[in-house]
């Protein structure tokens, strides 16, 4: 971190001297005087709010009416899943979280490797098409990805099923068969009997996928393409197999640029509030909420702005912990990179 | 934290992800007919898949019938009219409020928050990147923290901060928070900690020679920084700008939250009120060409300069 040193001129008169001392500050001080305002301060009452009962009722500016303190109220309600609202369990959506990031990570690198590698292949016609095309996903707001998936995935109306009845009448399976007529969003049975994850999870991993792999893809690109050549020749000199080659040749290039960015991807992942907000709503039976869209409905829905601030609080905390681990995975093979 | 150790890296990777369409090796072997079909096969299939959400998208805009519900699935639609866009343009909800309106509000929070977040951010960075002073590294991991934490989590003090800014004058009444205004300063409050960051970010890849040239030949930390350092961030100027633009633009929790008169409306939120239990009235063809519309000139903006833009996302995306 500490790379940064600081160019300045070797001798100075005194006068210039002081200034030097001050002037950093200057540089700083438009930049932290409206974070001060707008980020730290918010953050700041945020924690004392969450030490309190703060309702819509305390808004008033005339006559203001004082939020009642509560202590540690709000953080144990929410621990124990005890909010007056429907389908809150704090566990399983922490865990529902993590393992959505994790899914996501997983499938996204294993997707956007094999296709950079098939991308890669000497002598292989109309690369520069097919990467444009692939970079698309990536230039769409996400919102618009969000809400897009949505209609597609409707049981009636939406593309998938659509194209789910085209494929099934080539195999001569009727347009009505349940099987092509999923309601993939809020079916509330889980096709997997031993996996508690509904098929709107699914939905949700397949938009997110379409999202995701063509910025490892990139990034598995510029890895492939800094591998030298020779290594190759040498390993098919000595009879490896494609496969021994990918393994042995092309994997250990591609780890010191990939699992960075697949931590990334993970943090990112873990805080993408559009699809599960957009897409399924939560449903069926708030499984599929995440943490960032459960806190903006308890804030924006519920007004239980002293819980949302705990539950904020929360999430900091887990974020915190998300990075520190993440952060000592990527120290670890930090030896790799560099 | 991981960003600092990863973003140059990471940059650095992408950017030749993205500019290297040359082939790697030397000498360009013929690959064998059949693997080269093969190979082929199985990238027409992956162009489908990415191709296909917007071909539909494309198709349900255009076609003639004004599909209040697709009756099938026509990729390519059956002749076209751009109905469906006029509609959306007069009239894209069922509020008096145009396109155009909600596509000027939208574009002063996205102005509004890039430009404050450049202004701001280029100094702070380049303190960031170039000066030695006490306190630089806490500061920094401030910045970071704040860096990391999603938008969702500020919002709620946010809310109560600038509801507390209210002028009631007569008939006349004004509240920061429900005003475009408010919507920007809190995107404002989201963005600057990236600016600063994806900034800092560009200026430590910039080499030091020409700072110290001119040290050496008697400027002041001032000129250094205005007639050296500023011309030579352009363009990280631009991306950053583009990408808080980016983030302005499609902004949807803030001003669903702290919005409350229908000519306040933004883009987003009208996407949001033409999707699912919101749009009995509203036809699919009206809510594609309304994505199209609103998506149009920012993905073609960022499709052209994608090769710069796509390390500031590594950055930009940690946000939600």
């Amino acid at each position: 971190m500490a790379t940064a040193v600081a160019a300045l001129p070797p001798q100075r008169s005194r006068g210039a001297r002081v200034q030097r001392g001050v002037q950093p500050y200057l540089y700083l001080v438009p930049a932290f005087a409206v974070m001060a305002i707008i980020t730290f301060y918010p953050l700041f009452f945020q924690v004392w709010m969450s030490f309190t009962d703060f309702g819509q009722i305390n808004f008033r500016v005339k006559n203001p009416v004082p939020a009642e303190y509560v202590g540690l109220d709000n953080y144990i309600r929410i621990a124990q899943s005890k909010l007056a609202i429907p389908n809150f369990e704090f566990v399983r959506l922490v865990l529902f979280n993590l393992w959505w990031a994790l899914s996501n990570v997983v499938v996204h690198v294993v997707l956007g490797v094999l296709i950079a590698v098939v991308l890669n292949t000497k002598g292989l016609r109309f690369r520069g098409i097919y990467r444009a095309i692939f970079i698309i996903p990536v230039v769409i707001p996400q919102i618009i990805v969000a809400t897009v998936w949505r209609n597609m995935f409707d049981p009636d109306s939406g593309a998938i099923n659509y194209a789910l009845q085209g494929v099934g009448g080539l195999f001569g399976v009727a347009a009505t068969n349940p099987a092509l007529h999923l309601d993939w969003l809020r079916q509330p049975n889980d096709p997997i009997s031993w996996l508690p994850l509904p098929l709107a999870y699914f939905a949700m991993l397949i938009a997110n996928t379409w999202l995701g792999w063509p910025l490892n893809s990139v990034v598995a690109t510029g890895a492939l393409q800094s591998i030298p050549g020779e290594l190759y020749e040498a390993a098919e000199m000595d009879g490896a197999s494609p496969w021994q080659k990918f393994r042995n040749v092309t994997i250990p290039f591609l780890r010191p640029a990939m699992l960075p960015y697949a931590i990334y991807g993970f943090v990112i992942t873990f805080n993408l509030f559009f699809l599960p907000f957009f897409m399924t709503q939560g449903e069926p039976f708030g499984r599929t909420e995440i943490l960032v869209t459960q806190a903006y409905r308890l804030a924006y829905d519920r007004r239980l702005f002293g819980v949302a601030a705990a539950f904020a609080v929360y999430l900091f905390f887990l974020l915190l912990i998300v990075t520190l681990i993440t952060n000592r995975l990527a120290k670890a093979t930090k030896s790799y990179a560099e | 934290m991981t960003a600092p150790a990863t973003t140059s890296t990471l940059r650095r990777l992408m950017n030749r992800g993205t500019a290297g369409v040359r082939t790697g090796g030397n000498q360009e072997r013929r690959l064998p007919l059949s693997r080269q079909i093969a190979l082929q096969v199985v990238l027409l299939f992956v162009t489908f898949t990415v191709l296909f959400p917007m071909l539909w998208v494309l198709s349900m805009s255009l076609d003639p019938r004004n599909l209040s519900r697709p009756d099938g699935l026509n990729l390519i639609p059956p002749g076209a009219s751009l109905d469906a866009y006029t509609k959306v343009i007069e009239a894209p909800t069922s509020n008096p409020i145009s396109f155009l309106g909600l596509a000027l509000n939208s574009l002063k929070i996205a102005v509004g928050a890039s430009v404050v977040g450049v202004l701001l951010g280029i100094t702070a960075a380049y303190a960031f990147s170039r000066l030695k002073f006490r306190g630089r590294e806490a500061l920094m991991i401030a910045v970071l923290a704040v860096l990391m934490l999603p938008s969702v989590a500020t919002i709620t003090p946010l809310f109560i901060f600038l509801n507390q800014f209210q002028i009631h004058f007569g008939d006349l009444s004004f509240n920061l928070r429900a005003s475009i205004l408010g919507v920007t300063l809190a995107v404002i409050s989201a963005q600057l900690p990236f600016a600063i960051w994806n900034l800092k970010g560009y200026l430590d890849t910039i080499p030091k020679d020409l700072e110290e040239a001119a040290a050496v030949d008697g400027a002041s930390q001032n000129q250094i920084f205005r007639k050296v350092v500023l011309p030579l961030a352009i363009p990280a100027i631009a991306v950053t700008g583009f990408l808080g633009f980016l983030g302005g633009w499609t902004e949807y929790l803030t001003v669903a939250f702290f919005i409350t008169d229908p000519s306040d409306w933004t883009l987003s939120l009208a996407l949001n009120s033409l999707v699912g239990q919101f749009a009995r009235t509203t036809t699919w063809s009206e809510f594609a060409a309304f994505a199209i519309l609103f998506a149009l000139p920012v993905s073609l903006v960022f499709f052209v300069f994608q090769r710069y833009l796509v390390g500031g996302l590594a950055v930009g995306g940690v946000k939600g």
